[in-house]
């Protein structure tokens, strides 16, 4: 369950971005921000490599004591950016990387949309939903 | 293969559309140049959704030459069921593609018949290529050019500034 999603286009500016606890927005948009500099890393890192394949998930980028935030960038040098709650060890690899393919599909879709158009922000009610199912439920105490 | 079918078509239809004497479209050679660029810009729009979901299961692309390759391999065979079947480059930015056969060109007949005809059926995929190039980070220049119906050469310069 993520915490936060952003949705980076090429130029690097922010087509979307959600956090769930809406107290302290402005934490996980300076760590999408600050993560941007690991991704750029990565991709030239894949650049240089003499390695034939070349993933699109790029793993964990970095850790910090609550939270991790994981990479993926698409053919489009599109970026998806996901925080997650470091407290929540049972999360595997494939299930980051199902999570991203979901991202990358529903971003394809909006992409097929006529009424998008490229490079605006993502405003997409069935991309919003998607991206809901995809985050933490606060728990609600009484 | 019922799709490409449909593909062929309808756009047909939208060349027959653009081309219509309309009152308000300017017949003369200022209406025709307008035609062609708003069949360069959809195909421009259809090139960039292509561009995103195309290559959704490929590996991350090294390099031009690669992006190049997928336009003649997968773009052509998932639009036209073919693979293009030349691609030749002079290594500073310009490519030629070449196509002995485009479907779009080969139920008008073959030879020089219909030649001054044709540019009007290919604005759609020069858009196309151009779209995909675009969101695949590439900035460029797509031409065609028919010397005997249904060949033709599709010519991308690359914008490297």
């Amino acid at each position: 369950m993520a915490v936060c999603v952003a949705v980076i286009a090429k130029e690097n500016y922010p087509l979307y971005i959600r956090s769930v606890p809406t107290e302290n927005e402005l934490k996980f948009h300076y760590m999408v921000h600050t993560s941007l500099d690991v991704v750029d890393e990565k991709i030239s890192a894949m650049g240089k490599a003499l390695v034939d394949q070349r993933e699109l998930y790029l793993g964990l980028l970095y850790p910090t004591e609550d939270y991790k935030v994981y990479g993926y960038v698409t053919n489009s040098k599109v970026k998806f950016v996901m925080v997650v709650d470091s407290s929540n060890t049972a999360l595997r690899d494939n299930e980051i990387r199902s999570m991203f393919r979901k991202l990358h599909n529903s971003y394809t879709d909006v992409m097929c949309n006529p009424f998008y158009n490229p490079g605006d922000r993502i405003q997409s009610r069935a991309f919003d939903s998607m991206v809901t199912s995809m985050m933490i439920q606060e728990p609600r105490f009484q | 293969m019922v799709d490409a079918v449909l593909f062929e078509l309808l756009h047909t239809e939208m060349v027959a559309e653009l081309w219509a004497p309309d009152s308000d479209l300017d017949p003369g050679p200022g209406g025709q140049r307008t035609s062609l660029q708003v069949l360069e810009g959809m195909g421009f729009r259809v090139g960039q959704a292509l561009g995103e979901r195309l290559p959704r299961e490929m590996l991350a692309f090294r390099e031009e030459l690669d992006v190049l390759k997928f336009l003649c391999r997968d773009l052509w065979g998932a639009v036209f069921q073919k693979q293009m079947d030349g691609l030749r480059t002079n290594h500073q930015g310009t490519y030629v593609l070449q196509d002995s056969s485009f479907p779009l060109l080969v139920r008008m007949g073959s030879g020089l018949q219909y030649l001054e005809e044709v540019p009007k059926f290919l604005a759609f995929t020069c858009g196309l290529l151009r779209g995909t190039l675009s969101t695949l980070g590439i900035r460029s220049l797509v031409t065609a050019s028919v010397a005997a119906l249904p060949a033709c050469k599709f010519q991308v310069v690359i914008d490297r500034c």
